[in-house]
C-alpha cells in the first residue's frame, strides 16, 4: 500500500480508509491483538510490506493493509491497532473495534506468550464474535527464556482453534502459523460477562500454561531503576542528553565532511556549466539555477530548483533527519519510551496531559504529522486537541531545526539556545492555558511498560531505509514545488503586495523588514525550506532568532495542516490555527521586546 | 493481617494483593490489562510530584497515574506470603 502524496509514514495516512476497496481480493483477514505484541512484525512476514514495528504500545494507530496469498486466493490483510478490550477506552482501540464489527473472513489473534493470561482476555472477547479464528503464541523464545511453558496443543482443545507459535521477529513459525490460517474455524459465540472470562481464563492458564521459579535478573533490576524517583530522572536526562549530542554530531559530520565535499567537488560545477549554458540569466535561469551572487552560484542562497532545492533538503536537512530518526529507532527498539513517559507524568499533568504525550511529541521532533497521529494513543478529545495543538505550534521538526542549527549556529550557541528556550517555554505556558481554559479533566496515564529489548541490526536498517526513503518521496518533492512558487511570486511581484500588507504587524510588533512575511508565508509549504528564504535578507542574528520563533511557530506546514484537519475536524483546526497564529505573535513579539531591552 | 491500603501508599517494593479497582473506565481498562481483585502485584516505584506509580504484575511493568493508583485498594502481603 502506499499513503498518499503528503504523508510522511505509510501507515499513518489519513486517507488509507478511503484507498479500500481494491478488486482482485478473495476477501479480508484482520491481525488483532494486544498492543505491541508484534503484529506489525506478523503483518510484515506475512505480507512483505514494511510496517513500522517498535518496541512500545500504540506504534500502529491507523491500520496498514497488505496482500497475503493463501494458495491460489490473495486476502487483504489489515493489521488492526492494538486494544486491551473490545469496550473501547481510547481512539486505537476505537478504530480496532470498528474494523473488527465491519467483519472478516478471518481473524489472526497474536498473545504475547509471556503474558498470557492478560492476552487471552481479548481473544476469547474475539472469538465471542464468531468469526473463523487462528491464535498465534508470539515471543514463544522470550518466554521460555523467561521461564514459562505452554502447551500449544493444550490451549488448542481449550479454546477449539488453532494455536500456533511463532518468533515474528525470526520469522520462525511464519510457516505453520500460513498452513493454519487456512485451518481457522469458528466457535459457537455465546456472550459472557467479564467474571465469566476471567474464570475461563484461569482455568485454561492452569491447564496449558507451567512456570519455573526465576530469580531478579540483571536486566530486570535495569528496567526497576529506569522507574526510579531519583536515577529514572537521571538516567532519562542523560539518555536524552546523548541523543541529542548524536544526533547533533552526526548530522554535522555527516554535511561537513561527506555531503558538502561531495556537492562542491561535482554538483555545483555542473550547475555553474548549466548557467553559462543559459546564458546566466533569464526566467529559466532564475527558477533552475536561481539568482547569482556576485557572479557566482550560492547553493544557500541562490534559490533555482536545481541549486537551493537540491542543496537545502538533501544536504542542510537529510543528514538531521537520518541522524534524528537513527536515535530515535534505537529509543524505540529498546522500549525506552514508555519510560519518559513516568518521568514526565507529573509535568505533564500540568498542560492537561498525561505522561504517554511524550510519546507524540517527541515523534514530532522528527515530523510533526506522524507525532500528530500518535496522539491517538490518548484517551480524550480534549488531551488529543491540546496535544495536537502543541505539537504544531511549539514542537519543531528535523527539518526546521537542520536550517535553524545551519543557519544560527553560525552566529552562536546562544541564538539557537534562545529558539529552543522560547519553543519549549511555548509548550509549556500554552500548555497550561489549554489546560485552564478547556472544559473537562485530563485522565490519567495507565501504561504497560514493555521489557528492554534488545535492537536488531536487520530491524533497525529496515526501519531507517524506510524513514528516509519516504523524506525522498514526500518532502522533497515539497521542496521543488515550495521553490518553484517562491521564484514565481518574488519574479511577477505578488510578493511585494503580500509584503506590504505585512508590513504594520512585521515591522511594529515583530521588529522584522516586511521582506521576511514571504518566507513566513512560505513556511505553509515546507519550514526548512522558508529559513532557507530568510538567509539573503540579511537579517541581525536576534531578528533571525524572531523571524525562526515565528515561522516555527505560526501556521503549520500544508502536510500537518492536513492531517490536523483530519484528525481534529474543521471546527478544532480552525481553533488551533487562531491559537497557532496568536502565540506565533506573542512569542514573537514578547523576545523582539526583550531584545529592545537588551541592546 | 488484613489492612486495606491505596496502592500510592504502599511502600516502595512492597508486594500486595489487589483488593478493589476504581469504577468507570480506567478500572475496566486495568482489567483488561490483566490487574484484577485477588492478583498478587509488586509496586517496584512511585514518582514523587504525583506522578505515577509503577507495579509489576506477572513480570509486567504497569504505569498507573497518581489519581487512579488512590483509588486502587490493596492489601500487603504478610510476611508468611512473602516468597
Amino acid at each position: 500500500m502506499k499513503g498518499c502524496a503528503c504523508c510522511q509514514t505509510k501507515e499513518s495516512c489519513p486517507f488509507a480508509s478511503a484507498m479500500e476497496g481494491k478488486a482482485g481480493y478473495k476477501g479480508r483477514i484482520l491481525l488483532m491483538g494486544n498492543p505491541n505484541v508484534g503484529k506489525s512484525a506478523i503483518f510484515s512476514r506475512l505480507t512483505g510490506v514494511h510496517a513500522l514495528s517498535s518496541n512500545y504500545p500504540g506504534t500502529t494507530v491507523g491500520f496498514t493493509e497488505g496482500r497475503l496469498q493463501l494458495g491460489k486466493a490473495a486476502y487483504r490483510l489489515i493489521d488492526v491497532p492494538g486494544a486491551y478490550t473490545l469496550e473501547p477506552t481510547n481512539e486505537a482501540e476505537e478504530v480496532a473495534c470498528r474494523i473488527l464489527d465491519e467483519g472478516a473472513d478471518a481473524v489472526i489473534v497474536v498473545l504475547d506468550a509471556t503474558a498470557l493470561e492478560r492476552s487471552l482476555f481479548l481473544a476469547l472477547q474475539i472469538l465471542e464474535k464468531g468469526l473463523p479464528t487462528v491464535l498465534v503464541l508470539n515471543m514463544s523464545d522470550e518466554a521460555r527464556h523467561k521461564g514459562i511453558e505452554i502447551d500449544e496443543k493444550a490451549l488448542e482443545r481449550e479454546v477449539g482453534v488453532p494455536v500456533v507459535s511463532t518468533v515474528a521477529v525470526s520469522g520462525v513459525g511464519i510457516k505453520e502459523l500460513l498452513r493454519a490460517i487456512g485451518e481457522a474455524r469458528i466457535v459457537i459465540p455465546h456472550h459472557s460477562s467479564n467474571e465469566e472470562r476471567w474464570q475461563r481464563i484461569g482455568e485454561i492458564v492452569s491447564r496449558v500454561q507451567r512456570i519455573s521459579h526465576r530469580h531478579h535478573t540483571f536486566k530486570d533490576r535495569i528496567e526497576d531503576i529506569s522507574v526510579h524517583p531519583l536515577w529514572g530522572g537521571i538516567l532519562g536526562a542523560f539518555v536524552l542528553a546523548i541523543s541529542f549530542l548524536s544526533i547533533r554530531y552526526i548530522g554535522e559530520g555527516l554535511i561537513n565532511y561527506v555531503l558538502d565535499p561531495i556537492f562542491d567537488a561535482f554538483w555545483l560545477p555542473l550547475l555553474e556549466r548549466i548557467s553559462t549554458a543559459l546564458g546566466g540569466e533569464g526566467l529559466l535561469h532564475s527558477l533552475l539555477i536561481g539568482s547569482l551572487i556576485e557572479g557566482r552560484i550560492d547553493l544557500e542562497q541562490s534559490f533555482g530548483v536545481l541549486s537551493t532545492g537540491v542543496y537545502v533538503p538533501i544536504v542542510m536537512v537529510f543528514p538531521y533527519v537520518l541522524a534524528f530518526y537513527a536515535a530515535l529507532s534505537i529509543l524505540e527498539d529498546i522500549g525506552y519510551l514508555p519510560r519518559l513517559a513516568v518521568i514526565f507524568d507529573a509535568l505533564l499533568h500540568k498542560l492537561g496531559l498525561h505522561g504517554y504525550a511524550i510519546v507524540p511529541n517527541l515523534l514530532g521532533l522528527g515530523c510533526n504529522v506522524p507525532g500528530i497521529m500518535a496522539t491517538r494513543v490518548l484517551e480524550s478529545e480534549r488531551e488529543r486537541f491540546i496535544a495536537s495543538t502543541l505539537i504544531s505550534v511549539a514542537v519543531p521538526c528535523a527539518g526546521l531545526q537542520a536550517m535553524i542549527l545551519g543557519t544560527l549556529g553560525t552566529y552562536g550557541l546562544k541564538y539557537v539556545l534562545t529558539v529552543y528556550g522560547t519553543l519549549f517555554a511555548a509548550w509549556l505556558i500554552l500548555g497550561r492555558i489549554l489546560h485552564a481554559a478547556l472544559p473537562g479533566y485530563s485522565p490519567e496515564l495507565i501504561v504497560e511498560i514493555p521489557p528492554y529489548r534488545l535492537p536488531r541490526l536487520r530491524g533497525f536498517t529496515t526501519k531507517l531505509f524506510f524513514r528516509a526513503k519516504e523524506f525522498f518521496t514526500d518532502a522533497i518533492p515539497l521542496v521543488f514545488v515550495g521553490i518553484l512558487i517562491a521564484g514565481l511570486l518574488y519574479e511577477s511581484g505578488i510578493i511585494n503586495v503580500l509584503t506590504g500588507a505585512a508590513a504594520p504587524i512585521f515591522d511594529g510588533v515583530l521588529g522584522l523588514p516586511p521582506e521576511t512575511a514571504g518566507p513566513i508565508l512560505l513556511g505553509f509549504l515546507r519550514k526548512d525550506v522558508a529559513v532557507g528564504f530568510l538567509l539573503p535578507l540579511g537579517l541581525e542574528p536576534h531578528q533571525l532568532v524572531v523571524a525562526s520563533v515565528t515561522l516555527s511557530m505560526t501556521f503549520p506546514c500544508i502536510a500537518t495542516f492536513v492531517v490536523l484537519l483530519k484528525e481534529l475536524g474543521v471546527k478544532r483546526l480552525l481553533e488551533a490555527l487562531a491559537i497557532m497564529i496568536i502565540a506565533a505573535l506573542a512569542a514573537g513579539g514578547t523576545l523582539n521586546f526583550l531584545f529592545s531591552l537588551a541592546r | 493481617m488484613n489492612v486495606e491500603v491505596p496502592l500510592n501508599e504502599l511502600p516502595d517494593e512492597a508486594e500486595a494483593y489487589i483488593l478493589s479497582l476504581p469504577h468507570g473506565e480506567s478500572g475496566r481498562r486495568l482489567e483488561a490489562m490483566g490487574l484484577r481483585p485477588g492478583k498478587r502485584i509488586r509496586k517496584v516505584y512511585g514518582m514523587p510530584f504525583h506522578g505515577p506509580i509503577t507495579i509489576s504484575l506477572d513480570g509486567r511493568q504497569i504505569a498507573i497515574g497518581h489519581g487512579i493508583s488512590a483509588k486502587i485498594k490493596v492489601r500487603p502481603a504478610s510476611k508468611e506470603e512473602n516468597r
